[in-house]
C-alpha cells in the first residue's frame, strides 16, 4: 500500500485517540494500562499494534472495541463514540481463539452475526457462502468446529467477523496459537482479503515478521504503563507475498520495528 | 492359558461382566437368606427337637412363608404373581400400584424441573438472587425428606389439595435441587471470549440468553436430569408413605411391612429399581439424540 495520506481510499479517519489512559483498580495498587495514547487510523489502513506481553495492546484494541472503558482522555471510532460504533455493528472481532459455537455448525457460526442483524434466512445463506469462499472453505459448510483444524477455525472467525461487512476489522492475535506453516499462509490470505475488502483493520501481534508484512503502518508499544514508542509507516506494494522478506527494505523496517522495542524495553527497566 | 483365553472372550463385551456380575449378586443374596432367616429356623428346630443338616437349613430358609430375607425366587414368583398374573386394574397388581407412583413422580419431575431452571435463570441474572437465594435451597435439601413429605402432605389436605398434586410435591422437593446447581453451572458456563463475541455484536440479553447461554447448559441440564428423574421416584414412594395411601408402590411397601410380607416389600423394591434404571436410560437416550442433532461428540 502506498503511504495513507496520498491513497485516494484513506483519506477520512477511521479511529482516533486522544490523550487516551486506561488504569485498572486492583486489589493492591492501580494499574496503568495504557498511558497518554494518541493515535489516528485512516480508514483503509492496516494497523499492527506490537510490543510485548502486558503493552496494553490487547486493551487498546479492547477500548476500540468498547469491550473496556478507558478512564480519561478522548477516542471516535467511525466519528462516533466507541459504544455507537460497537451498536451499530462497526466492526468485527477475531479473538485469539477461534471462539466458534461448538453447537453450531460451520455455516451456521457464520450466520450467528447475521441473525442477530435481522438478516432473512435467505441472505444469511447467500452471505455465508460469500464469505466462506472468500477464505476458501466451500465445502465445509455442515461440518462442526471440532471436525476442522485450528487454522481452518480461524478461517471461519475471519468469515464470520466480515460477514455483515463491518467497516472495520479488529484482530487480537488472530494466528499466535497456529504453527509457522499455517500462519504464513493465513497471513497472505489475510492480505488479500484486506486488498479486496479494503477494510480497516487493526492487528495485534507480538511477532515482528508478521507487523512488517502485513501492515501499512506499525504501531509499537511498550509495557508498565503502556505507551506508544514509535508509529512506522511502510510501502510496500499490494500484491507483496513473502518472498519480500528477504528483501533490504523489508529488514529495514524490521530493525526499526526491533530497536523501538528494544528501547521501549530500556524505558520499561 | 485356555482358561486365560475364554475369560478374556468373556470379559470383552458387555453381556458377559454383566452376567458375571448379576451371578455374584444371586449368590451372595442365596447365601445371605440362609444366614438371615438360620437363627429362626435353628430355634423350631431345637424346639421341635429336629435333627438338620445344612442342606435342610438351606432348603428350608429358601421357602419360608415370611423369611427375614426372602430368596431370589421367592421374590421372582411374587413378581410373576403381582405384575402377570393379576389384571393391571387389580388393587393387588404391581403395574397398578406403578402407574399410581410413575404419574406422581413424572408430574413431581416435570414441576422439578421447571422450578429448578427458573430459580437458576433467577440466580444467574439477578445478582441479589445469587447470594440470598442458595443458602435456602441448600438448606431445603438437609431437611430429611421423611420429616417433611407427611407434614407437607397433611397442610395441602387441608387446604383441600389432595390426590397427586401433594405427592408430585415431594418429588418436585427433591428434584429441583440437582436441576438448579447444574443449570447455574451450566447457563455460566460459557467462557469470557464467547461473552465478549456477544458484545461485540451488541447482542441483546435475550439473545445472549437464546444462542449462548442456553445451548452451553444442555449438557448440564442433563447430568442434573439423570439424578433429578430417580430422585422424582425415590419422592413419590416416600409420598405414599404417611398418607394412608390406597394406591402406589409405596403404600404396597407399607402394607408389606404391615403383615410381615417380605416378598411383597421386595418385590415393590426391585419394581421400584427398574423403573428408576428405565427412566434414568430413557434421558440418557435422550441426550445422545440431542448432543447428536448439536453435533457435540458423545
Amino acid at each position: 500500500m502506498s503511504e495513507p495520506t496520498s491513497s485516494k481510499s484513506s483519506k477520512s479517519t477511521s479511529i482516533d485517540i486522544n490523550n487516551l489512559c486506561l488504569t485498572f483498580e486492583t486489589q493492591t495498587e492501580p494499574v496503568h494500562a495504557l498511558s497518554d495514547i494518541n493515535l489516528q487510523i485512516n480508514s483503509g489502513d492496516f494497523v499492527s499494534l506490537i510490543g510485548p506481553s502486558g503493552c496494553g495492546k490487547t486493551t487498546l484494541l479492547r477500548v476500540i472495541a468498547d469491550l473496556e472503558k478507558p478512564t480519561s482522555g478522548t477516542i471516535t471510532v467511525e466519528g462516533k463514540s466507541p459504544h455507537e460504533a460497537r451498536l451499530d455493528r462497526s466492526y468485527g472481532y477475531v479473538f485469539q481463539t477461534p471462539a466458534l459455537l461448538p453447537w453450531r455448525n460451520i455455516e451456521s457460526n457464520i450466520h450467528l452475526p447475521l441473525e442477530m442483524s435481522g438478516y432473512s434466512k435467505h441472505e444469511q445463506k447467500k452471505l455465508s457462502q460469500q464469505y466462506l469462499s472468500l477464505v476458501s472453505l466451500i465445502g465445509f459448510e455442515k461440518k462442526y468446529p471440532w471436525q476442522l483444524s485450528g487454522g481452518m477455525q480461524q478461517r471461519v472467525s475471519i468469515a464470520r467477523a466480515l460477514s455483515f461487512n463491518p467497516d472495520m476489522l479488529l484482530m487480537d492475535e488472530p494466528f499466535g496459537a497456529l504453527d509457522e506453516i499455517t500462519r504464513d499462509r493465513l497471513n497472505e490470505e489475510l492480505l488479500h482479503l484486506w486488498e479486496k475488502t479494503q477494510k480497516t483493520v487493526v492487528f495485534v501481534t507480538h511477532s515482528i515478521p508478521e507487523a512488517v508484512f502485513l501492515s501499512s503502518k506499525i504501531v509499537v508499544m511498550s509495557a508498565r504503563p503502556g505507551k506508544i514508542i514509535n508509529v512506522i509507516e511502510t510501502n510496500f506494494s499490494k500484491d507483496r507475498t513473502f518472498d519480500i522478506r528477504e528483501t533490504p527494505e523489508f529488514l529495514e523496517v524490521s530493525q526499526l520495528v526491533r530497536e523501538g522495542l528494544k528501547e521501549g524495553h530500556n524505558d520499561g527497566s | 492359558m485356555e482358561a486365560n483365553r475364554i475369560l478374556n472372550i468373556i470379559m470383552s463385551g458387555s453381556v458377559g461382566p454383566v452376567v458375571i456380575l448379576v451371578s455374584i449378586i444371586i449368590m451372595v443374596w442365596y447365601a445371605g437368606a440362609v444366614y438371615l432367616n438360620s437363627s429362626f429356623l435353628i430355634d423350631r428346630y431345637e424346639k421341635n427337637n429336629i435333627d438338620w443338616s445344612l442342606s435342610e437349613l438351606a432348603t428350608d430358609s429358601w421357602s419360608m412363608e415370611r423369611p427375614v430375607l426372602p430368596s431370589p425366587h421367592q421374590v421372582a414368583k411374587e413378581l410373576k404373581k403381582t405384575i402377570w398374573d393379576k389384571k393391571i386394574t387389580s388393587k393387588h397388581s404391581l403395574v397398578f400400584h406403578s402407574g399410581v407412583t410413575l404419574s406422581s413422580a413424572m408430574l413431581g419431575f416435570a414441576m422439578g424441573t421447571f422450578l429448578g431452571i427458573l430459580l437458576s435463570v433467577g440466580i444467574v441474572y439477578v445478582p441479589a438472587l445469587d447470594r440470598t437465594l442458595m443458602p435456602w435451597i441448600i438448606a431445603s435439601q438437609t431437611i430429611p425428606i421423611l420429616a417433611i413429605a407427611p407434614m407437607i402432605v397433611v397442610v395441602l389436605g387441608s387446604m383441600g389439595i389432595v390426590g397427586l398434586f401433594p405427592k408430585a410435591t415431594i418429588s418436585t422437593y427433591l428434584c429441583f435441587f440437582p436441576v438448579v446447581v447444574g443449570m447455574v453451572k451450566g447457563l455460566r458456563s460459557p467462557n469470557i471470549i464467547l461473552v465478549d463475541l456477544m458484545h461485540s455484536y451488541s447482542a441483546s440479553k435475550a439473545q445472549v440468553f437464546w444462542k449462548l447461554r442456553i445451548p452451553a447448559s444442555i449438557p448440564f441440564l442433563f447430568a442434573s436430569l439423570k439424578i433429578a428423574i430417580a430422585l422424582s421416584i425415590v419422592g413419590a414412594i416416600v409420598a405414599e408413605l404417611p398418607a394412608g395411601a390406597q394406591g402406589g408402590l409405596g403404600a404396597r411397601l407399607l402394607s408389606g411391612s404391615y403383615y410381615g410380607q417380605t416378598n411383597l416389600i421386595w418385590a415393590a423394591l426391585i419394581t421400584a429399581s427398574v423403573i428408576s434404571a428405565t427412566l434414568v436410560s430413557v434421558i440418557g437416550r435422550m441426550e445422545r439424540s440431542i448432543n447428536k442433532r448439536m453435533g457435540l461428540q458423545t
